[in-house]
């Protein structure tokens, strides 16, 4: 080869100049990696270590107006595990099946829930006995991904009793994820479900919390704090109600086992709900942490349908409690006087067109006052004073009274009360001549085309309860919302009070409920149902004292038969709320 | 053998040992995992081999450049029949358990022949290219080196041992540089290689045909040269596709996903990109010695072997890395000092093959944890665990000393510092 000096110096720098370039290229492919791009591979270093494990934030604590807990959270486990692949958590889970119960179906659904969330624990148990966590403790070596950690649970004191209201939490479904209004939730957060847990979820929700583990490649988990500070979860604020939990527990212990039905007490001046019963009822205390597939059965295939809420879906024909809506329209509009006699005396019935419309009372009122006629329910006074009125007057009325919308009370899922919009309905349903004027006689004493929920009819009666102002019934506290649906004179408004308390004094449809030394108003109805056509649904709406209301109530019973059965229960309540109230509003009525 | 004391180039030494203890640093960091793995352990015997490669070096680095080429032929034969004998009764170890490169007695593994080879090639070459007194000028004089390496490299492919066969093909060219081949033919020898690979691409292989034949013309090799190379480029054009479909899968994959990492993120892919997530995470001074997540947690793979430059990169970060490059490029131009000031032919083509396989080393290797080359299984001399190839190293850093103490003060005296 060649040897010269000279050539293997040129050589030399050749070489030298490559080395140096090499040298360079490197350099810039790492300062490129190191620091242009560090941020995006540190957040992936970060990534590919750290998971955030979830830490629940305990749900507000529900308080009755005296402070008494409704809805608490206390502590209960939860257990998930962390995996680096579905196919690993599969197997994992179907080993964890020999040491504690666990179904297919939980498996398939963990499995679906990891492909959502992979680097998010997947949820196995959301509320774990003690003695499943024992076991799982035990055996938590062969397992590196499991993760058991305290987790807040829903629990209410007094479970089934306040279940018609408080409703119930559980886990977030798939189907409850796709929902935009869901969209800040992650497979396996709990959600409020019904009642006020639904109703106030963004307020009693609280926010998670989240700690960091450290998993190395194969999912195990290598240190369980201090990769990063942990954000510590804010609990859910409370959330005070109006509701009287003793008065509650009253309710609840009168309805029983036997009665099926509703009740709703309110305030009449401000519309805070004291008590709302359903029954039957059921426990919200067995829904948490996922209902049994038994327990749900059960309550789903129960004739009485525990599940639908009596007071707030269930819609009735309001049957004479609404004679106080047609007097209301009618005193309102000035077509009648609280004294003022129809031209027909009842005799047990009376004649429009080719049909007879009976009087419930067959040996007939014989010729009364509007007072008297409410007092005893006479449907021949009502019968005329709706054709008196005029079907547009009477619809338009109703509307205004609201009985075509909703009570608007602070609860999900309230059924919207059915009434006609204007005389139009009638045309549109059957025709403009499919139908003749004797829909007003039976619009008029509360039967017809107008279902009504036991709120809705508990919220006029706030009205006639104050002076015209109707108060929306509201459970949480601070929320008041009042508005005149009707203006009447002072002694127009004493007149009705004094009718309705005839109603509930002896010689009234519901003197059976009277209350000694306490007087009580209201009215009785009772609504046909085409389920069982020979017991009528029994209502009862009304307030006390009389002469300065501070209670109304309105109950429900289905297939209760005579509206008296619906007062004494009432009555009972009225007569428990007042006594354990301040004593004044006793006695001093004589 | 000459009794003369070695004059030491203390510069060089001095950059090998800072290479060895920084490598035995990340060796046992390495090791410092979460869940405790094979490496766990790695340092110790690490060190127990620097301290056979050192005395090694020591002995080697008596021996003086007249007894090497004298001991040549023999020690290249010898390789030759270790290499034919590793494909026989050969094992294979770790990551490469299917592949045969281990020459193992009674079940202790001895040693990997082809790191020997590594040496001994250099060796060979240097000695067949000294011979000559003119530069090779055309393609056909070049049989002889050429043989050199084939023969080892053959051996060595069908183990299969991709990583080694590249290193053989950097020193090939690299040391026909040295002896004073011309650019352009060296361009010619590649340029079947070359066909082999742009053959996937039509137009791209068009271009680089008539830019050859460009340079055929221009360079005039003797006809019958330039007909054959032609054909030959033709031939891998077209051979190149069924040469494809000769691969095996796990080397298609692997060139594959050299291509685009992207296409396999949890299995081949998967090594890059946590290799480069390990050390862009390091920004400029790394998350601190032995405290790197991504090998802590396994997420590193061979992260004492192969990858072990990321450890380097997360851990010490862009500044561990300056200084190791630093260090490498030193020994590199040291090496390169050596050859230039050697006074003979053999000893100068000797350092500077040797330096040529620490620069493959050292580019595949490095270009490998960023992306920059495809996976091969190249260590990284001085840093990865493995005694083979640090004796290897080392027994480089002895000769190259030897080298540059006889050449001190003699042919290139004008050069002399």
């Amino acid at each position: 080869m060649s040897f010269h000096p000279n050539d293997i110096a040129r050589r030399g720098q050749t070489a030298t100049i490559l080395v140096g370039l090499v040298y360079f290229l490197l350099v810039a492919a790492f300062f490129r990696t190191q620091i242009l791009e560090n941020s995006r591979y540190a957040l992936q270093s970060e990534e590919n270590r750290l998971r955030e494990v979830p830490l629940p934030a305990p749900r507000g604590v529900i308080y009755d107006r005296a402070g008494r807990v409704i809805a608490e959270s206390v502590p209960g486990y939860s257990v998930s595990m962390l995996s680096p692949t579905a196919d690993s958590l599969q197997a994992n889970l179907h080993r964890l099946a020999d040491l504690i119960h666990l179904s297919d179906d939980q498996i398939t659904s963990a499995v679906r829930r990891y492909r959502r969330a992979p680097n998010r624990p997947t949820a196995i148990l959301s509320d774990a006995p003690f003695d499943v966590v024992s076991v799982l403790e035990e055996h938590r070596v062969d397992f590196p991904g499991l993760i058991i950690q305290s987790a807040p649970k829903r629990y209410y004191p007094d479970g089934s009793v306040v279940a018609p209201f408080v409703g119930y939490v559980g886990e977030i479904t798939e189907a409850e994820l796709a929902l935009p209004a869901y969209k800040n939730y992650k497979a396996g957060q709990q959600l409020g479900k019904g009642g006020l847990e639904k109703e106030y979820e963004s307020r009693l929700r609280g926010q998670e919390g989240v700690r960091f583990v450290e998993v190395d490649a194969h999912g195990r988990v290598v240190r369980n704090g201090g990769a990063r500070r942990d954000l510590l979860p804010v609990p859910g604020p409370p959330l005070y109600t109006n509701i009287d939990l003793d008065l509650q527990r009253y309710v609840a212990n009168i309805f029983g086992d036997s009665l099926q039905g509703g009740a709703i007490a309110l305030e009449p001046s401000t519309g805070a709900v004291l008590a709302l019963y359903s029954a039957p009822t059921w426990d919200p205390n067995r829904f948490v942490g996922g209902i049994p597939a038994d327990y749900w059965k059960e309550l789903n295939e129960d004739p009485r349908h525990p599940l639908y809420n009596k007071v707030i879906q269930g819609r009735y024909p309001p049957g004479s409690t609404f004679k106080l809506a047609t007097a209301v329209v009618a005193l309102q509009a000035g077509a009648v006087t609280l004294d003022e006699h129809m031209p027909q005396p009842c005799t047990g019935g009376f004649v429009f067109g080719s049909r007879y419309f009976r009087c419930w009372n067959h040996q007939g009122h014989g010729d009364i006052s509007l007072a008297r006629a409410i007092e005893v329910s006479c449907d021949v006074y009502f019968y005329q004073l709706g054709l008196k009125l005029g079907l547009a007057r009477l619809i338009a009325g109703g509307v205004s009274l609201n009985f075509d919308k909703k009570s608007g009370i602070d609860l999900p899922d309230e059924t919207t009360s059915r009434f006609p919009y204007a005389v139009d309905y009638y045309n549109r349903r059957y025709g403009p001549r499919g139908w003749t004027n004797a829909v007003a006689l039976n619009l008029a004493i509360g039967q017809g085309e107008n279902d009504q929920t036991v709120a809705n009819m508990a919220r006029f009666y706030t009205a006639l309860a104050t002076d015209g102002e109707e108060a929306r019934p509201v459970i949480a506290r601070g929320e008041e919302h009042r508005q005149r649906i009707f203006q009447l004179t002072d002694e127009q408004m004493a007149g009705l009070r004094n009718a309705l308390a005839g109603v509930v004094a002896a010689g009234g449809t519901a003197g059976s409920a009277a209350i000694q030394g306490l007087v009580l108003a209201g009215k009785t109805g009772s609504a046909q149902n085409a389920q069982d056509p020979l017991h009528d649904h029994a209502w009862f709406v009304g307030f006390a004292p009389a002469s300065d209301p501070k209670i109304v109530v309105a109950v429900l019973i289905e297939f209760g038969e005579h509206g008296t059965r619906a007062a004494r229960i009432a009555s009972k309540i009225i007569e428990h709320y007042l006594r354990a109230s301040p004593a004044q509003y006793l006695s001093t009525e004589g | 053998m000459s009794p003369r004391r070695i004059l030491a180039d203390w510069p060089l030494v001095g950059t090998a040992l800072l290479l060895s203890l920084y490598g035995i640093a990340t060796v046992y960091s390495a090791g410092q995992t979460d869940v405790p793995t094979v490496a766990a352990h790695a340092w110790r015997q690490q060190i127990i081999w620097l301290g056979i490669a050192l005395v090694g070096a020591a002995i080697a680095s008596r021996a003086s450049v007249r007894l090497i080429d004298w001991f040549t032929v023999p020690a290249y034969v010898l390789t030759v029949l270790l290499l034919v004998a590793t494909l026989v009764i050969g094992t294979g170890a770790g990551t490469a358990a299917s592949s045969k490169s281990w020459i193992a007695i009674g079940g202790i593994r001895l040693g990997q022949p082809s790191e020997l080879a590594k040496v001994t090639v250099v060796l060979m070459l240097a000695r067949v290219l000294a011979a000559r007194r003119e530069s090779p000028r055309s393609l056909l004089e070049l049989w002889k080196p050429s043989v050199v390496v084939l023969v080892p490299w053959v051996l060595i492919m069908r183990q299969p041992d991709l990583g080694t066969g590249i290193v053989f093909i950097g020193i090939f060219f690299a040391m026909l540089f040295w002896s004073g081949v011309p650019l352009p033919l060296l361009v010619l020898l590649a340029s079947p290689a070359v066909s082999l690979i742009l053959a996937f691409n039509t137009s791209l292989w068009g271009a680089w045909f008539l830019l050859l034949l460009a340079l055929v013309l221009w360079y005039r090799p003797f006809l019958l040269e330039g007909v054959v190379l032609m054909l030959t480029n033709v031939v891998m054009g077209v051979v190149a596709p069924i040469v494809w479909d000769k691969l095996a899968p796990y080397q298609r994959h692997r060139l594959l996903v050299f291509l685009d990492p992207t296409i396999d993120p949890r299995a081949a892919g998967w090594h890059v990109i946590q290799s480069q997530v390990a050390i862009g995470s390091g920004g400029w001074f790394g998350t601190g010695w032995l405290e790197g997540t991504q090998k802590r947690l396994a997420f590193l793979p061979a992260q004492h072997t192969d990858f072990i430059f990321a450890v380097v990169g997360e851990e010490l970060g862009f500044l561990g890395v300056i200084v190791a490059l630093s260090l490498f490029a030193f020994l590199l131009l040291r090496a390169i000092r050596v050859s230039s000031r050697a006074n003979d032919a053999f000893s100068s083509l000797v350092a500077f093959g040797l330096a040529a396989s620490w620069l493959v080393h050292i580019v595949v290797n490095v270009g490998m944890t960023l992306n920059l080359m495809p996976i091969t299984g190249i260590p990284l001399p001085f840093f990865s665990y493995g005694g083979s190839f640090l004796l290897a190293s080392w027994l480089s850093v002895a000769l190259l000393l030897r080298i540059s103490s006889e050449g001190r003060g003699t042919a290139l005296g004008d050069l002399r510092g």
